[in-house]
């Protein structure tokens, strides 16, 4: 399905959905290219709404999204947040989808591990280096750094003056 | 010396008593010492050349003359290493392992007939006895495997018992398809039968089939690859030996070379006519003695070629492949060629060149 | 205890126990480390515990200049040092707009295999170790001498290239560049069937690898596997011909499929792809078109703003590159998807219920280079 089509028939779900649209704004990050396929729609999902989306991407037939390639966890200076990546391997459209919570202290976000098994070990790494919690997920413990280490390495107020010379 | 000298060194020994014996035997059991130690360097040494070459490089060549010192350079740098034991290692058992292989392989060693005068042991029941002493050596890896108090040193003895155990069934039916052909146990019983033909032509269809189980089940018993996953370093660090360094390690090492060897030595009694010349070229030259331990050589080093050809090729087996491929094929191999082979002894329909 | 008192088999129970298959072990190719729960021989459970190589290259990024930024990604995937090189400077120029000669794409191509083509003989030569056959080793390194010489000869490294910069590649080829490959082409063309003999026929190979280890399409997909392990379980996953990059679609190569999910289609897909390389490099040695090895950029590249995804066909799978830019001369944060380690979440599903042998097996089919899952 194109982007059209996509938003289109995602827009059927759920009205809260933001869609991002690619225009220049200074408050907003936004996304530029792909590819060489054209624009990736992005969508923005509340955090409540976020599990119930996408599992139903997951399961919808038509957009069958059963393969996701990326997720990233990003501290956007006030908010966290996660962007994960979909594909469907069937249909071959691309969906980024993302959530973001301004709570600092103890974010918790849903796992997608049991939708799509990847985030098994991607929900860890977050977890490490971010300090996002997952909840329902089955072994969410520290993967790169020592279990016990103090801080969250990625966070943009993360302060080491011992390791971390530059500014 | 000629045969006659040595006869008469033989009627002296037989006949003589008190502290001359003693000292002759202790003279014979460090010749024999020496030669073990010797026989492992030059082995070792083999080993190495024969990897350069089927890897496509030169092997050792620097340390004396075509790098024939190097296992002595290495000697040297195993004997200076640290001797430590693992702490909470079980002492005496610890200690014990690497003897007690090493004493199994030397006894063997005592039977092997390197010419037709030059034996230690030339006791009646020769081929049982080699074989009974040889499966003593399991119980050094045993020993030095629990004493090390290391689980991947356990893993990797307990297949060692296995593979052993297993093992030494084949290479018995392989033994007893040539018993068969030869009429007696005793090592020069067997090689004087292969007078006019090798065992290995003589019996045809199942003297080669108990050849071939016999080479497989010795590289086996010897532990070299492909059934090597006791040691295999791929897996487990080092296998049993791992917390052993220095001379202790040196041991177990020099032990398989022994063993292959061994299993060498027997492969050539038993099916290639020990030290028989082949159609009796040299049978008319003097010093005898040393014409038949020239070709006994010849032989065992063309087997021990074979042996590492094999471990330079293939890949090694699973634990549970290698355990089928004993019990269902060939245990039950061995055994239909055993009776085979009695039938063809029975019938006389032996070939004689 | 009453001696004459039977004992039924349910009170007797081996016990099961923890193995370290620790960070320093022959066999897991690098620093990692694997907890395996064991009863007997046969692996229950596995849990990794990474982070022995881990350097903080997404934290560190975000102090360094995009130029910068291209030479740390050498040190992911060593072995495919030029194709993560490639994958960033790919984004940056599609950031910047900015379109690369012809000749460029091709000697990015023409890289790209031989780096894939020196992995994979690494890999062969290396799993040949692993289960056993110690000469492969040998003969892979020696075949591995000519690509490193002929690398070595143009970007001056031999494994670390770090040739790709955003605009071009650092030098043009050397003069002597066609020749040496074409040398290599008919070598390799030689010797590949050789080395399949040795292994693929053996039937103590084949008991080692066939039916081990079988990973189903479907988990394939669900466990995020890419690339050979992908492949193996006859799901498609080439990026180079889903998402054609550099020269790509101007080339004829096959995207190899197997269908038996087990040890076996593994290697065969990398055997196989292996003569898909030279291929590749055969259509474009000759046919290297002239023009400039690099595109005019400023010295100090700002992206604008926005998020930008690259993704690239390494010799273990899909990387993926996700520069989130606000404008400035550092990047807001920079995320490398690595191929292993989401093949390694694939592993801890496909190894449970096999025994030590047959992880070690496995493991060395999924090809791990663990910098790349450290990071």
């Amino acid at each position: 399905m194109t982007n059209e089509e996509l938003k289109a028939y995602l827009q059927t779900w759920d009205d809260k959905l933001e869609f991002i649209e690619p225009v220049p704004d200074d408050t907003s990050l936004i996304t530029v290219l792909d590819d060489l396929s054209g624009t990736w729609l992005n969508v923005e999902v509340p955090l409540s709404h976020l599990k119930g989306f996408m599992r139903q991407l997951h399961a919808d037939k038509e957009t069958a999204f059963d393969y996701l390639f990326n997720m990233t966890g990003m501290d956007w200076g006030k908010e966290l947040g996660v962007i994960y990546h979909l594909e469907s391997k069937r249909h071959g459209h691309i969906l980024v989808v993302r959530a973001r919570t301004a709570d600092r202290e103890n974010p918790v976000f849903p796992t997608m591990e049991d939708i799509w098994n990847t985030a098994h070990l991607h929900e860890r790494e977050i977890f490490d280096l971010l300090g996002i919690r997952f909840e329902g997920h089955s072994n969410l413990k520290r993967i790169f750094l020592t279990p016990d280490f103090k801080g969250y390495p990625l966070r943009k107020d993360y302060e080491d003056d011992y390791m971390i010379l530059r500014k | 010396m000629n045969m006659l000298s040595i006869n008469i060194f033989q009627n002296w020994l037989n006949h003589t008593h008190g502290i001359w014996y003693v000292l002759v035997l202790a003279g014979i059991a460090a010749l024999y010492l020496g030669f073990f130690a010797v026989a492992g360097l030059m082995l070792v040494y083999l080993e190495r050349r024969v990897a350069g070459y089927f890897q496509l490089r030169l092997g050792p060549n620097r340390v004396g003359p075509w790098g024939l010192l190097q296992t002595i350079a290495d000697a040297l740098k195993l004997v200076s290493k640290e001797i430590f034991m693992p702490k909470f290692a079980d002492k005496l058992l610890y200690k014990i392992g690497y003897y007690i292989v090493i004493v199994s392989s030397l006894v063997a060693l005592a039977v092997i007939p390197f010419s037709r005068q030059i034996q230690a042991l030339d006791i009646n029941v020769g081929i049982f006895f080699v074989s009974a002493v040889s499966s003593v050596g399991v119980l050094g890896i045993l020993f030095g495997a629990w004493g090390s108090r290391n689980k991947y040193s356990l893993i990797g003895a307990m297949r060692s018992g296995l593979q052993m155990i297993s093992y030494e069934l084949s290479a018995g039916f392989a033994i007893i398809a040539v018993v068969l052909m030869a009429g007696t146990l005793k090592m020069t019983g067997i090689v004087e039968a292969q007078k006019d033909t090798w065992f290995l032509f003589q019996g045809h269809l199942p003297a080669i089939v108990a050849f071939v189980i016999f080479i497989i089940a010795g590289t086996a018993e010897s532990n070299r690859v492909p059934f090597d996953l006791v040691e295999a370093e791929a897996e487990l660090g080092a296998g049993f030996h791992t917390e052993y360094s220095g001379m202790g390690f040196a041991y177990f090492f020099l032990a398989e070379f022994i063993n292959m060897f061994i299993i060498s030595a027997l492969a050539v009694t038993l099916f290639l006519g020990g030290w028989l010349a082949p159609f009796g070229i040299t049978d008319g030259l003097p010093a005898q003695w040393l014409w038949g331990m020239v070709w006994f050589f010849v032989k065992v080093l063309a087997v021990i070629f074979l042996l590492m050809w094999f471990r330079w090729t293939f890949p090694r087996l699973r634990i549970d492949q290698l355990l089928t491929l004993e019990w269902k094929y060939l245990l039950p191999i061995g055994l239909v060629n055993t009776v085979i082979m009695a039938f063809i002894v029975w019938k006389d329909w032996l070939i004689h060149i | 205890m009453d001696t004459t008192q039977v004992i039924s088999t349910d009170q007797l129970r081996s016990q099961e126990y923890f193995l370290n298959m620790g960070p320093q072990h022959p066999a897991t190719h690098g620093v990692l480390r694997l907890i395996l729960k064991m009863d007997g021989e046969i692996v229950k459970d596995i849990e990794p515990d990474l982070g022995y190589v881990h350097r903080g290259i997404e934290k560190m990024v975000e102090f360094e200049t995009y130029r910068q930024l291209i030479h740390v990604t050498d040190r992911l995937d060593y072995l495919s040092s030029h194709m993560n090189n490639e994958a960033v400077a790919l984004a940056i120029e599609k950031a910047l707009e900015i379109e690369v000669s012809d000749r460029i794409k091709v000697i990015r191509t023409m890289m790209d295999e031989l780096t894939r083509l020196a992995s994979h003989l690494l890999w062969w030569g290396v799993m040949g170790m692993d289960i056993g056959a110690l000469t492969t080793f040998m003969y892979a390194f020696r075949d591995r001498e000519m690509i490193n010489e002929i690398m070595e000869q143009t970007t001056g490294a031999r494994l670390t290239m770090s040739y790709n910069i955003p605009g071009g590649v650092m030098f043009d080829l050397h003069p002597e560049f066609p020749e040496r490959v074409k040398k290599l082409i008919k070598h390799m063309r030689k010797v590949l069937p050789e080395y399949d003999r040795l292994l693929t026929g053996n039937i103590i190979f084949k008991k080692r690898m066939e039916g081990v280890g079988y990973l189903s399409p479907e988990d394939a997909v669900n466990y995020g596997a890419t690339g050979p392990v992908a492949r193996g379980s006859g799901v498609k996953s080439d990026i180079r011909k889903r998402a054609p990059y550099s020269a790509y679609d101007r080339v004829n190569f096959n995207e190899v499929l197997e269908q038996g999910g087990d040890n076996l289609a593994r290697y065969n897909v990398r055997m196989k792809e292996m003569y898909e390389s030279l291929n590749i490099l055969e259509q474009l040695v000759d046919n290297i078109p002239e023009g400039p090895y690099q595109m005019p950029t400023r010295t100090l590249i700002k992206l604008p703003k926005g998020e930008f995804y690259q993704r690239v066909e390494t010799a273990r799978g899909e990387l993926g590159v996700f520069i989130v830019s606000d404008g400035k001369k550092n990047p807001y944060r920079v995320k490398f998807r690595s191929p292993g380690f989401s093949n390694l979440n694939a592993l801890l599903k496909v190894g449970k219920g096999w025994k030590i042998a047959d992880l070690v097996a496995i493991m060395s089919t999924f090809d791990f280079v663990i910098p790349d899952l450290d990071r």
